[in-house]
């Protein structure tokens, strides 16, 4: 009957209950947001350096994978050299760099970034139509470049690695056919990018790119101590640092910091807010029916029930704001996660808003747990009335 | 004047006291000051009295009331329900008491707005631990023995200030309780539902109901079988008007 008179009284005062529930809903909403943003681009970095299933990267010595324009030489040798590695099974060279194409409308230039890579060992992309390059003269784009271009599968266009503006002329052009659509993980959305084999980009660039590669990734075989190989390829070449996956996320967490600390304190701010909301209401609850509370304990019901009572009015609200904080956090999520994702420079499949159900239940039971503090102080506040003072002060009033 | 322990000294009665104060005494501050509102006041109740208390207002009449329902505690001297010492009872058992020693009856009613009338009544029977099927059938029969038998499904907004007062009667009787305690019962009421209610008292207290109020209502004083009149937190003078004999042993 407790219970009752707790979900009655809520009833009552249905536009009060609505809005602190509607209150509450954005502070669940927002804490959700908060907890999804604080290990969601994190995991989402996880996720694609995992996908593409390889455990190390081999960079030109104190450079992070295409953070600049610097390559190693002598790719080939390299390469081999690292795939004699016993915990090595798979190794794949990377060459990134511009490309050039005329647009098949009005002849004007295009620019895009393009990848060199070996097609059968590759993890850069995602073939969404088409087929996979085959041969050195095939190349895979993504749609951004086919939009941008004007081009479409099938098309033999011509490409090149340089473009001299002044003489208006490609420079170590190739004539190539366009066989796939991919999506590129690591690249920003719109921006335009090709994938040709390694080989024929490195021919494209002339002296420059001859065996050269920016980046290698390295497959180790399973149970191999990842770090142990690591630091013997680092040290068999003094031009190279490796960098492993757990390395790679921790550079990542370093760089996130900022926004794990924002969304911490947002987060933190969103249980304040739900914490105060709840308290406010339950507390003028409590005011407005100290003649009924006193007179609940005059006719012998005992403290703890009165205690229970209110406390369940904090928890009721609490839960549900916190349900359907799930609904309005998850909508917000994506819309944001919509705005954030057209940040310039960000890869168009990284997500910012990472919804993981331990997480998320985590936190919204601890906003549940701040309801039930709410209603703490306003219950002990009830059952302590002293009860013959209380009804005649109601009595007057 | 009569002594004002006369009623625990009438030899000819033999009923037994249901309530026995000895030298009670409530001080309290009030804006720093110690005020006496009841002043070494003793008082027997016995099983079948109705006692009606009457004075003028801030003489101790409501303050006494809440101590023999052991909703305030007394600063010195004990109050006994049935041998049980009320003023020495701790938190616990004195809501305890309050749930099955004692009734309330207040001014306001105070009956839980969200309820129906039934479940008002059902109430302290909830409280009490009463299984449903019983407490619900001795709501019914309590309802119906005020009068409100077609009324149990109605909330209090629904119900006129005599009917509520009606069934914060039934609540207060609902775990059988050994004195029934009245403020003001008549306090809120019209002339003809006052009327009303003194006539259900008095069945009540007819039917066993050992009854103690306070009232500025001459009619209702008048309707008891006793009247106890308070001064300045003490018992002034203590009229027996109807005896016992009446009722059934």
């Amino acid at each position: 009957m407790m219970l009752r008179l707790a979900f009655a009284t809520l009833v009552r005062r249905r536009a009060r209950t609505a809005l602190t529930v509607a209150g509450v809903t954005v502070a669940a909403a927002m804490l959700l947001d908060m907890v999804m943003l604080g290990s969601g681009m994190r995991e989402s970095f996880r996720g694609f350096i995992e996908q593409q299933g390889f455990q190390l990267r081999i960079t030109p010595r104190g450079t992070m994978p295409f953070d600049s324009e610097t390559t190693v030489g002598g790719a080939a040798a390299l390469a081999e050299r690292i795939a004699a590695d016993p915990d090595v099974v798979r190794v794949a060279p990377l060459l990134g760099t511009r490309i050039f194409t005329r647009r098949a409308a009005d002849d004007s230039v295009t620019a895009g970034f393009l990848l060199g890579l070996r097609p059968e060992v590759q993890g850069d992309y995602v073939l969404a139509e088409g087929r996979e390059i085959a041969a050195d003269d095939e190349m895979v784009v993504n749609g951004a470049w086919l939009a941008a271009t004007g081009h479409a599968l099938g098309d033999t266009v011509e490409v090149a690695q340089g473009w001299e503006p002044q003489m208006r002329r490609l420079r170590g052009a190739r004539t190539v056919r366009i066989v796939g659509r991919g999506r590129f993980v690591m690249l920003a959305g719109g921006e335009r990018a090709a994938a040709l084999r390694i080989g024929t980009v490195q021919a494209m660039g002339g002296d420059a790119l001859r065996d050269r590669a920016s980046v290698m990734l390295v497959a180790t075989r399973e149970g191999a101590a990842i770090e142990a190989v690591r630091r013997r390829l680092e040290a068999s070449d003094p031009r190279i640092s490796a960098l492993s996956t757990a390395a790679a996320l921790k550079f990542v967490d370093e760089r996130l910091s900022y926004f794990r600390q924002l969304a911490f304190i947002l987060a933190s701010v969103s249980l304040a807010v739900g914490f105060l909301l709840v308290t406010t209401l339950v507390t003028v609850s409590v005011n407005e029916r100290l003649g009924e509370i006193a007179v609940m304990r005059a006719i012998g019901v005992a403290r703890w029930r009165i205690v229970a009572q209110v406390m369940a009015e904090g928890v009721a609200l609490s839960l549900v704001g916190a349900v359907l904080g799930v609904g309005l956090g998850l909508v917000t999520a994506r819309w944001l996660n919509g705005i954030l994702a057209a940040f310039p420079g960000l890869p168009a499949a990284f997500d910012f808003f990472l919804f993981e159900p331990s997480a998320a239940f985590r936190s919204l039971g601890l906003l549940v747990l701040c309801g039930i503090a709410a209603g703490a102080w306003p219950a002990w506040r009830a059952a302590t009335l002293p009860i013959a003072q209380t009804l005649r002060e109601e009595a007057v009033a | 004047m009569t002594d004002p322990h006369a009623s625990s000294s009438r030899a000819a009665d033999v009923r037994p006291l249901v309530l026995s104060a000895r030298d009670v005494r409530r001080e309290y501050p009030v804006a720093g000051v110690p005020v006496q509102a009841v002043r070494g006041l003793s008082l027997d109740v016995r099983e079948g009295e109705w006692v009606a208390i009457v004075g003028p207002s801030g003489c101790g009449k409501s303050t006494l009331l809440n101590l023999l329902g052991a909703i305030d505690r007394p600063s010195a001297g004990r109050i006994e329900i049935r041998g049980e010492d009320v003023a020495r009872l701790g938190d616990a058992a004195a809501t305890r008491f309050r749930l099955t020693g004692v009734g309330f009856v207040f001014q306001r009613f105070y009956l839980m707005p969200t309820l129906t009338a039934a479940e008002n009544v059902e109430l302290p029977m909830s409280e009490a631990k009463v299984p449903r099927a019983a407490r619900e059938a001795r709501a019914r029969e309590l309802l119906a023995y005020v009068g409100l038998g077609q009324r149990a499904d109605h909330r209090p907004f629904q119900l006129s200030g005599g009917e509520q007062q009606r069934v914060a009667i039934a609540r207060a009787l609902a775990n059988r309780p050994a004195l029934l305690l009245a403020d003001e019962p008549t306090g809120e009421l019209d002339a003809r539902t006052g009327t009303e209610m003194i006539a259900l008292l008095d069945r009540l207290n007819r039917d066993g109901t050992t009854i103690v109020t306070v009232t500025h209502d001459e009619e209702l004083a008048s309707a008891a079988r006793r009247v106890v009149h308070m001064r300045d937190g003490a018992i002034v003078d203590d009229v027996v008007k109807r005896p016992l004999e009446d009722l059934a042993r």
